[in-house]
Formats: C-alpha cells, structure tokens, sequence
C-alpha cells in the first residue's frame, strides 16, 4: 500500500507524481467554499427575520430572495460545462454537481415558503398550479429537478450508464428556461432583472448549440469519408 | 534516490504528507474561506440589488425620511367619526405605512421610495387646473389646503399585488374641490397627473411607464364623498414616499389609482389615459374596483396579506364598500371593472 522511495526509479518517469494524487483534487478549498458562500443567502435572510429588518411584507420579501437565488444556481449549474469548452477550465465542472444541488435546495424552500404565503390551503395552491401560468411552469421547473437532485450521486450515473445519465439531465436547461420564464411572468413591469438571466441562459444554450453543430460536422465529415470510396488525392 | 546509512528510520520520519498537510491545510482553510466570501456577496448583490439602483449618487440610504424632517403635525377639524369614514380593524403601524410603498417614481423596490424621496421638494407647489373648467388656473398648494377643514378618514387600501393596509388619513372631499373649481357641463372625468421631474423624482431616469403618471376617474366617482384628497396621515402632513403634498384616495379601487404628487388636476370628455392602462390594457384598467371574483390575469384576487397580520383575509367586493359605492356601476359588465 505504502509507497516508498525505492518502488520510484522502477517507474517510468512519465508517471504522475503519487503524492499529488493522494491529496486529491488540485482545489479542495473550492468545494467547501462555494458550500459556505452558497448558504449566505439563507443565513441573511435568517439573520433579517430575527432582526426585524425584513420589508413590512416579510413573507414576500423571502419568497423573492429565495426564488432568485434558485435561478441564479440552476444557471450558474449550466454554465459548468460551457466555461469548459470556451475557456477551457476543468474546475467549475467539479462544483457542477454542488451548484445544481443548491439550485435544488432554493427552490424547494421557495416553494415552501410560498405554502406558508397561501397558509396550505390545498385548494388555493391546485388552483394556482392549475389556472396560473406562472405557478404552473415554475412547479413544473421543480419537479423536473426533482429526478435530476435524485441522480445527482456517483452511484446514479454508475447506475444509469453515463450517456443515460447525460440524457436524463439535459432536463436541466429545461428547468432552467422553465424557472426564468417564471420570474418574467411574476414581475409586475420592469423586465431588466429577468431578461438579464433570460439572456445568460440564451447565451448558454447557445454555445452548446455551436458546439454540437460543430462536432456533428466534424464526425459526419469523418464518417462520410470512409465509405465513399477512394477519396481524391488532395 | 538512495537513501544513506546514517538516515534515521523511516519510522521517525514526520510523513511527508503529514509535513504537507499542515501547510496545505492552512491554504486551504484560507482559499476556502476565500472562495466563501466572494460566493456569498456575489449572491448578497445579486439577490439583494439587482439591478444597479439609479439614485446612489444622492440617497443616503441609512436614514429614513422622518427622521431627516418630520412633517408637521395638521389641525384635525372632524375626526374619523363612523360608518364608512372608519374602520373598525386595527391600523397598519406608521412605520409598514411610510416604508413600504409602490411609487415607481421613485423607484421600484417598495423600500426605494422612504430612501429617494427626500428630495421631493414639497415648497413652494402649485396645482394647475386646466380643461374643462370655468376658469383654468394655478393654484398654490397652501392656498388650496386652505380653502378645506381637514377631516381624518381611516381607509382600507388594497393593493392590485394582493396585500392591504389601514391607514388614517387626512384630507378633504374631492367632491368639495371639484364644486369650488366650477368644471363645465362637458366635463364627464377628472384627470390627476403627477410632478415630472427627473432630478427629484429619479426612478422617472428609467422608462419603466409612461411619465408623468396619469391616473382619473369618472366624474361621479370623483364626486363620490368617500373619494378623498389626501394631504396628511397619521395626524401629520403626509410623508414624501406617501404623496405629498396632495394625493388622491379612492378607498374601493386598487392602490394604483390614487395618484401622488399632484400637480395637475384636467376635467375631460374623454376618458382618459391612465398609465398602468396604457402599460398593460390587458391586466390594469380604467375602472380598478376591487373585486375577489375577477382575478388578475396571473394571480388571485380572493384574498390578500393585510400588512403586519400573518395569515390572509378573504378580499370583500369593492374592497368592504360595496355598500356606498356599487350603485355607481348598476347595468355595467363586473368584468368590465377590474
């Protein structure tokens, strides 16, 4: 188990160094942080109930921050992927799976903080899923998360296979468009706050548009070659 | 690399790892803390602003506008006596009153306008009367809250967003402005428009409606004695962020019909061109009577939040003045008058 220092000369000196790998990923700081830093919304909005200095509509006010910060996860969750392609970063694909779950962990409390608004009257909630539109499409940006949050662990994509897995959670961007659709439909008049997420997520959609274009061309440009015959000499 | 004879055991050799750990685990610990930091106060900004505000330059946000210059008390002639002059529900708290309102012009957030609008200057003011009138003119403010006793009225206010307040207010009939000031027999509506200016007013930089907000009534609802020109509350002349100087209340409408700030009052034969009706015809009309059956397009009318309560109230039709107002709209369509 041990490795020492005599096993080294026998290896080839390509190999990976074996102590970097033990201490794991190159950035155990990230996770943690970004947990912490991600609990901050909820803790001032603890802090503020306490204090008294939420606004006169205090269950308002929470519902709000709490939905916001649901749509400012699930898009920061979509950008993982992207930033690696673009920028060639590995590191936000690491807290992907952190980020999507406080997307989760938002919306869940937004929703039940909106319970309490309506005080669980049942019938009240089933009609607004039901007439309003936009209830209706922000429960459904929740339960679409629902599968997403519970395959969200190594052991589900084992599981599931990866390209199923993969498949399964494009329904991402689906609660995604879903959530900002939501805030637009919510917002009294002034658009700016959710056409400015509307347009992040547009962005992202995007570029793996691009991306897909780009590599479906490239493996059609390779298939394509092989069967038809002697190909010209260039 | 080959290790010499005198070498202690490796038995006694602080780990590597273990020298390492140390070191990286401070790093770490800061990098973490770090990461938490700007993490947090990203989403703090994001969630809590927005959008940048557009008045940082001359809010100073931290102190609100009574303390800054409390507005003098106002001889009450006819105190809140009864029937539908009063209510017998308890009154929203002077501080929900002053620090929570929709008054776009000075910014969207309910707290901005308590913040932006010290600036108001409420002295020297006039009010324009002008359109179908026997005689247009320019009245000052002081001359025009003269000519009135002052009557207290507590008033349910019931937003269109689905919450409520009590509030007493102070102020005078319209009924009795609207008979001094003589409007022409042409005259089927009142227009009440409100100060336009940028450099006081600064959520007017951004064109979120259509300044100056225009709000109106039909002359029989203008004439109606619960509709109320509103120059104080709370025993005081009213706060900036609440109308001043003068302000419509019309106690069976939604909140939006009772323009602020007014310094224009226009008789027409038109009716006329409301903002919010202009803004989204298909969601604010002209009408805006309170009623629990016909809901907003996106959200229920049923019930609201009265401000300071934690449970809802079921919403009463005409907002509980059902009884003095609904005569006003006999033979005309309910879902014509939301």
């Amino acid at each position: 188990m041990e490795v020492t220092g005599e096993s080294l000369p026998a290896r080839p000196v390509v190999a990976p160094p074996r102590p970097a790998r033990r201490r794991g990923a190159p950035t155990p700081w990230l996770q943690p942080g970004i947990f912490i830093g991600a609990l901050v919304p909820l803790a001032a909005i603890v802090w503020r109930t306490f204090q008294g200095t939420l606004s006169a509509n205090p269950i308002a006010e929470i519902i709000n921050e709490l939905g916001l910060a649901a749509i400012i996860f699930l898009v920061a969750s979509l950008a993982c992927t992207p930033a690696r392609w673009v920028f060639g970063w590995t590191w936000p694909v690491r807290v992907r799976r952190e980020l999507g779950l406080f997307a989760f962990f938002y919306a869940v409390l937004h929703f039940l903080m909106y319970l309490v608004d309506q005080t669980f009257d049942l019938g009240i909630i089933l009609e607004d899923i039901a007439l309003r539109p936009f209830i209706t499409v922000g429960f459904l940006a929740l339960v679409l998360m629902v599968p997403l949050a519970v395959t969200s662990t190594s052991g589900a994509v084992r599981r599931l296979g990866f390209r199923r897995w993969q498949r399964l959670h494009y329904l991402t961007y689906a609660a995604g468009i879903l959530a900002v659709v939501h805030f637009i439909w919510r917002v009294k008049i002034d658009l700016s706050q959710p056409m400015m997420y509307a347009t992040v997520l547009a962005v992202l959609l995007l570029i793996r548009v691009a991306f897909w274009l780009r590599k479906r061309r490239i493996s059609g440009a390779g298939g394509g070659a092989a069967p038809s015959g002697p190909a010209p000499a260039s | 690399m080959s290790r010499p004879a005198s070498q202690p055991p490796s038995s006694e050799i602080t780990p590597e790892s273990l020298y390492l750990g140390r070191r990286e685990l401070i790093k770490n610990g800061v990098l973490a803390a770090g990461t938490a930091a700007i993490v947090g106060s990203g989403l703090l900004w994001l969630i809590g602003n927005g959008p940048p505000p557009d008045s940082i330059e001359e809010a100073p946000a931290q102190q609100p506008v009574q303390a800054a210059q409390p507005p003098a008390p106002i001889q009450v002639a006819v105190p809140a006596a009864s029937g539908p002059y009063t209510v017998d529900e308890p009154l929203t708290s002077l501080k929900d009153v002053t620090t929570y309102n929709n008054f776009y012009e000075f910014g969207l957030d309910k707290g901005d306008p308590a913040r932006n609008a010290q600036n108001l200057q409420t002295r020297p003011w006039t009010v324009s009367i002008e359109g179908e009138v026997k005689q247009p003119q320019v009245i000052d403010i002081d001359t025009l809250l003269g000519w009135f006793p002052h009557e207290e009225r507590i008033y349910r206010m019931r937003c269109v967003e689905a919450w409520s307040m009590v509030i007493p207010w102070l102020g005078f009939p319209l009924a009795d402005l609207i008979k001094r000031l003589e409007p022409t027999g042409n005259a089927k509506y009142v227009e009440l428009i409100t100060l336009q200016d940028e450099k006081q007013m600064p959520g007017q930089r951004r064109p979120v409606l259509d300044w100056p907000y225009v709000e109106g009534l039909r002359m029989d609802e203008a004439m109606h004695p619960l509709s109320l020109m509103a120059v104080g509350l709370y025993g005081k002349m009213l706060p900036n962020q609440n109308g001043a100087p003068l302000r419509l209340v019309v106690p069976w409408k939604y909140g939006f019909k009772n323009g602020k700030s007014i310094v224009k009052i226009r008789f027409t034969a038109e009716q006329p061109k409301t903002t919010w009706a202009l803004a989204a015809p298909r969601e604010y009309g002209f009408y805006a009577n309170v009623n629990p059956d016909v809901d907003h397009p996106r959200w229920s009318q049923a019930t609201e939040r009265r401000i300071g309560e934690l449970g809802r109230r079921k919403t009463l039709p005409f907002n509980g003045y059902a009884e003095e107002v609904a005569s006003l709209y006999a033979g005309m369509d309910p879902k014509k008058l939301y």
